[in-house]
């Protein structure tokens, strides 16, 4: 059953369209990513989900209550973890939890089996202030604080953005264990490579919706032949292969480059044959399948 | 390919046995690596691994405790001044002043790296020509669109044409598109004999570098190409190489 549906959102703040018509659902236990960069509509879909921002038009439904009409049932129902990070800094660790579970007429101690896991590494510092807190712990409280209720439903803004790549693993486990668990989550990066962290996820660009499927579904559905290509000074040799007439789309991709084929004729000799023509001085091409971030460039183009 | 240690006379940064101590904390200990000159170099660590002071050691900000430092040609303990002359740095959260208009930027900034007269009229025509924002030379910073203030704030940050650019989580949060773009400037930049030092805790940036170093708890534990770090780790990303090596780390922030 879905957990949230979101049905042709739109939301414009003064000449900016921040969302144009958004729509998906998520299912019910879903780790679901929604992904973009900075500045695609993450932050104010994720504001409407949570009955924080009115819509301009559309509807979006949290286990089947609307997020404007009741929006008090929805509150009950919903974790939520801002982008910014906002708990009380002059409050400790415990406060903040205990505030919380306040809050939501509940306890710490009846929902502690949820947390458990994220708060030991806290518990140490359960008297230390949250604002003295190191970046990785403080992203442990706020989790903390946004399950302390035990919501169905758990709303999590770019929670990964700034944190070092060993907090960012721990963090991804600790989603993981909580889907276990049955709690429905969506997740917003903008980072290509956490994609593949969820079960299914949406690309979203300048308040529209690329697609929305499993990671490996919006793989396989890339319409084109993926080649990858190392060769000497690849930005200069990038002018060269953009012109051929071969070529679809080329960019960097590390240290090598990315080159999209645009007939299904081409193999990895034609093209290392024509570029050799061309003048590059090619070191190898191989077919390769594509990455998240291959995908999203190439429904930016389509659009 | 060659690391750029090995490559003698030709290195813009060398630093041996580079100590910095704050009290009995030992921030960074014994750092030694070199880089040579249009290297793309990426100091990777987790936070509270010594990154930071060490960044802050060769833009020439923090004194060290002991050891060698030197950076364009200058000794990081006696002439901290000069080094910072001769760098430049952006981060991802870069400071154009947002009212003002791009050719009002440029100038603005060719004015505090010492640039004046005749060479800052010629180098802030050369660098809208480079970027292609000629015709945007009077459009308020904020109407332009992030990835082109990113581009812009990368070049301003080169407009007294630094021997070494440090960049900052340069191309994170922007448009894939865009991104691809940036990186590609900066390639340029490295191909035309500016050296770059990347810090950032998103491996995919970290692919894009030609030479990587790896700092746990205030040691380096791996100097090498991402390429020659994936096969000694059996890794296919340097994601997994960073979370081997750090995974064992005991300090956090």
């Amino acid at each position: 059953m879905e957990k949230i549906s979101v049905n042709s959102i739109s939301k414009s703040y003064g000449n900016v369209e921040a969302l144009k018509g958004v729509s998906f659902n998520v299912d019910g236990g879903e780790l679901f990513g929604l992904i973009g960069p900075d500045g695609a509509g993450k932050t104010t879909l994720m504001r409407i989900i949570t009955t924080l921002l009115l819509p301009d038009s559309g509807n979006a439904k949290v286990c089947g209550y609307d997020v404007a009409n009741e929006y008090k049932k929805v509150r009950t129902l919903l974790g939520y973890m801002p982008g910014r990070f906002s708990l009380y800094q002059d409050l400790s660790v415990e406060e903040n939890l205990n505030f919380f579970a306040g809050v939501f007429g509940t306890t710490v101690q009846e929902n502690y089996d949820l947390i458990k896991n994220i708060y030991y590494k806290l518990e140490p510092f359960k008297k230390r202030r949250a604002g003295k807190l190191s970046g990785g712990m403080k992203q442990k409280l706020a989790l903390s604080c946004a399950l302390v209720h035990k919501p169905e439903v758990l709303v999590l803004d770019e929670p990964t953005t700034g944190v070092d790549a060993v907090s960012r693993k721990e963090f991804w486990d600790l989603l993981k264990e909580l889907k276990m668990q049955g709690i429905t989550i969506i997740v917003s990066t903008a980072y290509m490579d956490e994609a593949s962290l969820c079960d299914r996820i949406a690309l979203i660009q300048n308040g529209k919706i690329l697609g929305v499927n499993t990671p490996t579904g919006i793989i396989n559905a890339f319409p084109y032949k993926l080649f990858s290509i190392e060769c000497e000074k690849p930005t200069h040799a990038l002018e060269n292969i953009r012109s051929l007439s071969i070529c679809k789309n080329a960019y960097l991709f590390g240290n090598s480059l990315h080159f999209v084929s645009n007939n299904e004729e081409n193999s990895p000799e034609i093209i290392a044959k024509t570029l050799e023509e061309s003048g590059v001085k090619v070191d190898s091409v191989n077919e390769v399948s594509p990455e998240i971030e291959d995908c999203f460039i190439e429904r930016m183009q389509r659009q | 390919m060659k690391v750029a240690s090995e490559v003698s006379g030709n290195n813009v940064i060398e630093v041996k046995d580079l100590v910095k101590r704050f009290g009995d904390f030992i921030a960074d200990d014994k750092l030694t690596f070199t880089v040579g000159k249009g290297q793309i170099f990426g100091l990777l660590g987790a936070n509270g691994a010594g990154k930071t002071t060490a960044i802050r050691m060769l833009c020439g900000l923090l004194k060290p405790t002991s050891g060698y430092i030197k950076v364009a040609g200058y000794d990081g303990f006696t002439q901290s001044d000069k080094i910072k002359e001769n760098i430049g740095y952006m981060s991802q959260k870069f400071s154009l002043y947002e009212d003002l208009t791009v050719w009002e930027n440029i100038r603005f900034f060719g004015g505090i790296y010492g640039l004046w007269g005749k060479q800052l009229r010629e180098r802030s025509e050369e660098l809208l020509q480079n970027l292609g924002m000629d015709q945007h030379r009077d459009t308020p910073i904020a109407d332009l669109p992030l990835g082109w203030k990113q581009r812009l704030a990368f070049s301003v940050a080169q407009i007294h044409k630094p021997a070494v650019i440090f960049l900052d989580e340069p191309t994170g949060g922007v448009d894939p598109i865009a991104r691809k773009h940036f990186w590609e400037l900066i390639s340029k930049a490295a191909y035309s004999g500016t050296t770059v030092v990347v810090t950032t805790h998103y491996m995919d940036e970290a692919e894009y570098c030609n030479q990587i170093v790896i700092m746990v708890d205030g040691k380096i534990v791996a100097n090498n190409t991402p390429l020659e770090l994936k096969k000694e780790y059996q890794a296919k990303t340097m994601n997994d190489v960073f979370l081997r090596l750090a995974q064992s780390a005991s300090r956090t922030e």
